[in-house]
């Protein structure tokens, strides 16, 4: 390898501040990154998986002002000054987050790849309806695939953490 | 002497032994429970690491130049501009690496990169380390590469002609990689005495793993020279014999660790080219290098399910029993062998273990073709012949007036017995399967009798519990586990073992905690780590419960003994009536009488030293013993049957899966919520492949790939998962660790062709190939004999037979005289009419 090319010119950043997970960040990134490229690259927040990075397969979906997003298809740029919720900001002080604890009583994590991803779009889902069917869920939930568990875990999961914070149990 | 089990004396084990039977006898710690699994959690809260997770220091990224044509010849790669390019710090080309590699010692036939000729579009030519992903793929697309086109060949019934310069030299016959044929009894005297002989050629369609993790390695020098490869592999130990040939290093010198999988479903279990370049690119280097495929490199590094066509003719009797089965298949094997030689065999192996088919005869080829190369996929080389069976079956009984169900269950394989394959049957529990199923659905109530446009359709199968024997022959154990206990009484256990989303690890530590009565967590699993860990070789198969069962079993079960004779001792009762359980060895019959665990450990310790003990299994010997007969034999065979229940649109063709009724015998579960899930998720990846999925290919564009992304390829969302009742049957195996068997693969198999026959039930057609899509339902329902389908066979251009003798023939499972020389046999199959 010849060693008297010019060197690698250094990556041209552009600084913003975002709040992740609750906490005021001010990140250096190139300005052509996607939100997921910023989140496991200049963030180091690699809970958040890719499984397409063409916006198909909802694996890296993360809230932004508490809305599920498909991080792959939104650039850095545009979550400047913007509320960013990942996986590993989903367990409280207080423990894991009831969704986290029945997905994992469930069995509803095998390889556990999509699951971030599943995970922080029903935590959008039951904040909007506490109380989804099961035509709902998998409205909501069809655009995540899962190729481990044939989603039967996941919903009853997430019923599960439905019925327990109206005070019901599961089925009723 | 136990007041609840038979003596040592009796039984001849040592009293530390027996009390640990005893143990067992009296109720089970963990086993049969649904505990969390071990890495639930860290799964749940984004702190699993997988491959691509890997950041190190200074690390550079890798990107593959592949080939954008299917068949050529190599004339020149020109990488000058991409070595100019700033921020590129290596290329590699083939000729760097020129030993062979291929996860089968007689399929050594890829290269790392391509030397002197690529064999389907994505076959990678050249490599680039850059400082960043953006730089090398840059420098990636620079590299110019000159081809000599060759002509392709996509077809397996014109490979079989050779029509085409053999992709490789070697195989059996030009493009034709295996032809194998094979007879156990006098199949055409059985046929003749058949009432009724059904001939049906069908088509199972190719399709792909999917995990939603794409393939990602990284690779690090360490500073002693060896090298570090991450990778997500469901085979560490294959990978790292790979690496380790083809680099030229001491196996000592090279380190592999298999990162959790992101699904894996055989997609993960060949070496790959990727996984040598960044370990060469590494040492070159000297700097950590990652390469994460892209989605769409995914689907052309496929290894996915072979594409296969069949001839099936089968001889039953009235009530419908079968005579003897004549079953041919050609499956389209892509670039490179792959497992293809095992899958192969297995495409005519188990077809024998669910009925009793006294006579039989299999003849299969696989061909090479200029498409991505197949392998295994969850069920390996056996749903296709499984579709096969398990439809025709259904045709037979309509055609004999009898209930499907019924005909299956009047013609089981007995347990405890040997098939004319020589595989030996222990449990089986397919009976049971066929009547939870069958009073679960309401079936005597809706086959038959629902009305047109709803149906309810039934299919079975089996599949096995670990291959008898390893991929490279050896007399060494196939799994082995190490425990290792702490004076705080933590248990440190080491295993080869890789987890794939299954629940390996959850599964070995379950075995260990319930021989020692210690709680999961204390328990700190080292696993899948080629520099730390026994061998355990690796994700595939359904071994893994059953193998590293029974190494954790018996690991653990070392342990323990030195910790019941220092404890029997201290609490001077005899070590036969010490029970381990919730952290505390006792006496049984005054449990009071006891102490911790950890207590335990520091007595042992201190008598017998510092307590590290190995386990070990090894599969039992097969009874077959020709030629070929290294494929199908397992220490235990799984059994499942489902019930299925559509609603056909006939004016679009549209089928809506709208129940599914599954039974699976799992012999005993070790934990019943990962049970279940295995069966779910097999139910769901079955119901893909039965009416979506497949790997297509644009002939006409030099074989590339139609649809290769997450969108296009199109698989079940949660909008088509219908609704699973799930049986779980356990008849504990005499060969399994706690009497289990597998369930990762075996309930995916009856799914497509129950589909095909619920479909029969619903509007009367028959559709006998796979997928099931709306376009073939409707061609069906307008052809004159109301079936969609292939309607030949090619003539496989079987020249020797190897005749072996079957048990109720005297046979001692060997193939008593070389294969006599046979002219070709003429006419037949050329044409074959299906019925």
């Amino acid at each position: 390898m010849s060693t008297t090319k010019p060197a690698h010119p250094p990556t041209r950043t552009v600084h913003r501040v975002f709040y992740v997970n609750g906490e005021e960040h001010e990140v250096a990134f190139a300005p052509h990154k996607t939100l997921l490229e910023v989140l496991r690259e200049d963030l180091g927040l690699t809970g958040t998986k890719h499984g397409c990075e063409l916006g198909e397969c909802g694996t890296c979906t993360v809230l932004v002002d508490g809305e599920p997003i498909l991080s792959c298809l939104m650039l850095g740029l545009e979550c400047d000054g913007r509320r960013i919720d990942t996986i590993e900001g989903m367990a409280g002080e207080s423990g894991a987050h009831p969704l986290q604890t029945k997905f994992a009583e469930f069995g509803a994590a095998q390889c556990g790849y999509c699951t971030p991803g599943f995970l922080l779009t029903a935590q959008a889902v039951l904040e909007e309806d506490p109380a989804p069917s099961r035509e709902k869920l998998a409205e909501e939930l069809s655009g995540n695939l899962c190729r481990c568990t044939g989603y039967l875990k996941i919903f009853e999961a997430i019923e599960q953490v439905a019925a327990e914070k109206r005070g019901e149990a599961a089925g009723e | 002497m136990s007041s609840n089990g038979s003596s040592s004396q009796e039984t001849g084990l040592s009293p530390e032994a027996q009390g640990l039977r005893d143990q067992l006898k009296e109720g089970y710690n963990q086993i049969g429970k649904s505990p969390v699994k071990v890495d639930g959690m860290a799964k749940c809260t984004g702190a699993t690491v997988f491959a691509d997770d890997i950041e190190l220091p200074r690390m550079l990224y890798c990107k593959l130049h592949r080939s954008h044509v299917a068949h050529a010849r190599i004339v020149s790669i020109d990488t000058s501009a991409a070595e100019a390019m700033p921020g590129v710090v290596a290329v590699l080309t083939g000729d760097s690496m020129p030993e062979t590699f291929g996860i089968l010692p007689v399929s050594q036939d890829e290269h790392a990169l391509c030397i002197d000729r690529v064999r389907f579009v994505g076959d990678p030519v050249a490599a680039v380390a850059a400082v960043d992903e953006d730089t090398a793929f840059e420098a990636m697309n620079k590299i110019v590469v000159e081809y000599e086109p060759l002509d392709p060949v996509f077809e397996p019934a014109k490979a079989i002609n050779n029509e085409v310069e053999p992709l490789h030299g070697y195989g059996d016959d030009g493009n034709v990689h295996k032809r194998i044929s094979m007879q156990f009894g006098d199949v055409d005297g059985a046929l003749e005495e058949a009432d009724l002989v059904l001939e049906d050629t069908m088509f199972f369609e190719g399709n792909t793993h999917l995990p939603m993790e794409q393939h990602a390695a990284v690779a690090m020098r360490e500073p002693d020279g060896r090298v570090t490869l991450w990778s997500s592999t469901q085979t560490p130990h294959y990978v790292h014999r790979a690496v380790s040939k083809v680099l030229g290093m001491p196996p000592s010198r090279v380190r592999v660790i298999a990162c959790p999988n992101g699904g894996g479903f055989g997609g993960k279990s060949d070496p790959f080219n990727h996984e040598i370049v960044v370990a060469k690119f590494a040492l070159m280097t000297n700097r950590p290098v990652k390469i994460t495929l892209t989605r769409e490199e995914v689907f052309y590094c496929h290894r996915g399910r072979h594409p296969v066509l069949m001839n099936i003719k089968t001889g039953f009797r009235k009530d419908g029993r079968m005579t003897g089965m004549h079953f041919q298949s050609l499956l389209d094997g892509g670039a490179y062998g792959s497992y293809g030689v095992a899958s192969t065999y297995y495409t005519g192996a188990l077809q024998t273990v669910t009925y009793d088919i006294p006579t039989y005869r299999f003849d299969g080829v696989r061909t090479f073709t200029n498409k991505p190369p197949c392998g295994p996929k969850r069920g390996h080389g056996t749903p296709q012949p499984r579709f096969g069976v398990e439809v025709q079956l259904d045709k037979a009984a309509h055609a004999l007036g009898l209930d499907p169900a019924q005909m299956r269950l009047d013609t089981l394989q007995p347990s405890n017995s040997v098939t004319a394959n020589w595989l030996r049957i222990g449990s089986m529990g397919l009976g049971p399967c066929i009547e939870k199923v069958v009073e679960g659905s309401d079936w005597k109530n809706k086959h038959g009798k629902l009305p047109y446009g709803k149906g309810v359709g039934i299919a079975c199968s089996s599949y096995i519990c670990g291959a008898g024997l390893p991929i490279y022959w050896n007399a060494m154990p196939h799994s082995g586990v190490t425990v290792q206990l702490d004076r705080g009484g933590g248990v440190a256990v080491f295993c080869g073992e890789t987890e794939i989303g299954q629940g390996s690890d959850t599964v070995l530590a379950m075995c260990v905690a319930e021989v020692l009565g210690v709680e999961l967590t204390d328990i700190r699993l080292t696993v899948a780590d080629t520099h730390t860990t026994p061998v355990d070789l690796g994700s595939y198969s359904s071994r893994v419960t059953l193998m590293v069962g029974h190494a954790a079993f018996q690991a653990a079960e070392r342990a323990r003994e030195l910790l019941a004779k220092a404890a029997a001792k201290k609490l001077e009762v005899p070590s036969v009536r010490l029970r381990f359980a919730e952290n505390r060895v006792f006496d049984v019959q005054d449990p009071e009488r006891g102490m911790e665990f950890a207590d335990a450990v520091k007595l042992a310790e201190a008598a017998y030293g510092t307590i590290a003990v190995a386990g070990w299994y090894t599969p039992p010997p097969s009874p077959g013993k020709y030629r070929g007969a290294g494929v199908g034999p397992s220490p235990a065979y799984s059994y499942s049957s489902a019930v299925i229940q559509v609603d056909v649109d006939p004016e679009t063709g549209l089928v809506d899966i709208e129940k599914i009724w599954v039974a699976h015998d799992v012999g005993q579960c070790i934990n019943e919520m990962l049970v279940i899930g295995q069966v779910e998720g097999s139910v769901y990846m079955g119901l893909g492949e039965a009416v979506m999925e497949e790997m297509a290919y644009r002939g006409n564009r030099f074989g590339v790939h139609k649809i290769p992304s997450l969108l296009e390829y199109k698989s079940p969302t949660t909008k088509e998962m219908p609704p699973v009742e799930t049986y779980i049957i356990e008849d504990p195996d005499p060969n399994g660790p706690f009497g289990a068997k597998e369930v990762g693969q075996g309930p995916l198999l009856p799914i497509m062709p129950a589909v095909a026959n619920a479909i029969f039930d619903a509007v009367g057609v028959r559709v006998d190939e796979v997928p099931i899509t709306p376009d073939k339902v409707l061609k069906a329902l307008g052809a004159k004999d109301k079936r969609c389908g292939p309607r030949s066979f090619p003539d496989l251009k079987i020249t020797d037979t190897m005749r072996v003798k079957t048990e109720a023939e005297g046979g001692d499972g060997t193939a008593p005289r070389p294969p006599k020389k046979k002219k070709p046999e003429k006419g037949k199959g050329e044409e074959v009419k299906a019925s």
